[in-house]
């Protein structure tokens, strides 16, 4: 298994230059130069231990989960379920009833809206989400209220791209009938104080939905311990596979929503009079699910593990503190998004540098951004600004690949500044 | 593939001092033109005199690309009648798109500046929104006209 990347002598450290062997791709270079990879909110690199997790599986266990008496079947259930238990304890669940794979954080959304929401809500309800969630936080509550005449508000951010909290406090109402936050902003780094949202809706009532995508990466998570209601993210944020990712739900509000898709694996019994559903978590995963994906996915959370989410945060925080000391000598660089306590993300304008020419001109340089709006449209219409550069970084990251960011952008204003 | 072969002199120029960037209050035919990917936002305003363009202009935000693009169209559409202009917008879509195709670029003028674009699939829509844009303008005109 995993070696511990301690450095020696030090419990705290991570060893930087060991890890990044873990991660084959980022042995690759672009035009001559070695790949600085700080996309990390769009999407994570895999170390060998995930990639090789799933080729394992494929050679050697792969059958239908839940199905065959013949070994492989029983294999390849052992692992798919091994996965749901190793996702249980990372997030500290009561229990793997509460725990659905899904393709990702979007459809753990939808599944909730369609699932938890459309059977109940009516006109006069009210969901209630903040200005910076990612679109994936707001598209399936207003499909969610075409269908059922229920009303989304959304609670305002500030400046420094922080959620509102009193603003928020006042939206809550009678009508309110979920809240939907993020708990982390993808577009801005915002870390939102979720605790304390979740309290104020929870005593009012109302349950309320995580948005976890950008928090499960980069911080350790405990869901039993922040009490919200569901709690969903991806597996390729956080260094497992593309299609697979979670939805933790609270078993009492799981057993009571009606299943959501229809098919194999999600009944008991099936005739054309009746159909008897499967128990949780089966009720929600109906078809053959993405075994590889889930069986990756718990090989991701063993990697973490292994380096330990605390270290990973103390980590991924060194690296935004210089990085936002280094890119605050840029000329004309302003940052979009200043709250007090955020994930390692940097989104940033340069004067008269368009975001996408900062995004091309970077990647000549073998630097790896993102530009545009990050999926997160109303955040940008709040800064009054069509799109942002934003620099993500991972606990691979290092120092030198945030100097090669900041030399680039010098180049960038040099060309077309 | 270099960077300069994307960002030549006259992009550049065309970029920092857009040409034409103006709105034309009494605009035969106007269209908006939008690149959700990169937030690329662009309106060109085309006056007619006959079926001749005898004004052309833009506004809007984008990248350097777009703009130095949009600009550019302008300069080399104006006092053109519309079929010439659609066939301008015909063979830039094939100097952007299609390397297969010999174009002469320089019977295109300084619209050849852009021909580096097609090294770099991602920004070819940003090339190309001011001449779908325009293409638009000019049709919704076609259809006024008809009705």
């Amino acid at each position: 298994m995993n070696a511990v990347h301690a450095v020696a002598g030090s419990s705290t450290a991570l060893d930087v230059a060991s890890i990044r062997c873990d991660f084959p791709v980022l042995e690759r270079t672009l035009r001559g130069l070695p790949l600085s990879y700080l996309d990390n909110a769009a999407s994570s690199q895999r170390p060998r231990a995930v990639i090789d997790a799933m080729s394992r599986y494929y050679e050697t266990s792969h059958a239908n989960v839940h199905r065959g008496v013949h070994t492989l079947s029983q294999e390849a259930t052992d692992l798919f379920e091994g996965a749901r238990e190793k996702v249980r304890r990372f997030i500290n669940a009561k229990s793997t009833k509460e725990i659905i794979f899904v393709r990702g954080t979007t459809e753990a959304i939808n599944l909730v809206a369609q699932s938890y929401g459309r059977p109940t809500f009516g006109p006069g309800d009210e969901i209630l989400i903040s200005w910076l969630e990612h679109h994936a936080n707001i598209v399936p509550w207003q499909m969610l209220c075409q269908q059922t005449g229920a009303t989304l508000k959304v609670a305002p951010i500030t400046q420094s791209g922080e959620v509102d909290f009193d603003a928020f406090a006042a939206l809550l109402s009678p009508r309110t009938k979920l809240v939907a936050l993020a708990h982390v902003s993808n577009a801005l780094g915002t870390v939102i104080p979720v605790r304390r949202f979740v309290a104020s809706a929870r005593t009012r009532g109302v349950p309320v939905l995580l948005d976890g995508a950008q928090a499960v990466p980069h911080m350790p998570v405990d869901v039993q311990a922040l009490e919200c209601d569901f709690y969903a993210f991806s597996g390729h944020k956080m260094c497992g596979p593309t299609g697979i990712g979670v939805l933790y739900g609270r078993e009492s509000l799981l057993s009571a929503m009606p299943p959501w898709q229809g098919g194999g694996d999600m009944i008991l019994a099936v005739s054309f009079e009746k159909t008897v559903y499967n128990g949780l978590p089966y009720k929600f995963e109906a078809g053959t699910p993405d075994i590889a994906g889930a069986i990756g996915l718990g090989a991701a959370i063993d990697y973490l593990e292994t380096l330990g989410m605390e270290r990973i945060a103390a980590a991924e925080q060194a690296l935004l503190a210089y990085a936002t000391e280094q890119l605050a000598t840029v000329p004309g660089l302003r940052f979009v998004g200043t709250a007090a306590e955020k994930a390692a993300v940097v989104s940033f304008t340069i004067d008269r540098v368009h975001p996408h020419d900062l995004g091309t001109i970077l990647d000549h340089e073998g630097v790896a951004i993102r530009t545009g709006h990050h999926c997160a449209m109303p955040v940008m219409d709040f800064f009054g600004l069509p799109a942002t550069a934003r620099a993500s970084f991972a606990f691979y990251n290092t120092r030198a690949e945030i100097d090669r960011l900041v030399a680039a952008l010098h180049t960038a204003r040099e060309m077309l500044g | 593939m270099d960077l300069k072969d994307l960002y030549r002199d006259i992009i550049v120029d065309h970029n920092r001092h857009p040409r034409n960037f103006r709105e034309i209050p009494d605009a035969d035919c106007r269209a908006d033109g939008f690149n959700p990917l990169c937030g690329d936002k662009l309106t060109v305003f085309v006056k007619l005199d006959g079926g001749r363009i005898s004004d052309v202009s833009f506004n809007g935000s984008g990248c350097a690309i777009s703009i130095a693009s949009a600009s550019l169209l302008t300069e080399s559409v104006k006092g053109r009648t519309v079929p010439e202009a659609e066939v301008l917008f015909s063979q830039m879509h094939q100097l952007l798109t299609r390397d297969d195709v010999d174009i002469d670029v320089t019977s295109l003028g300084k619209l050849g500046a852009l021909s580096g674009v097609r090294e770099f699939p991602a920004r070819v829509k940003c090339a190309s929104l001011c001449w779908h844009t325009l293409d638009a303008a000019l049709h919704q005109q076609q259809q006024v006209s008809t009705e």
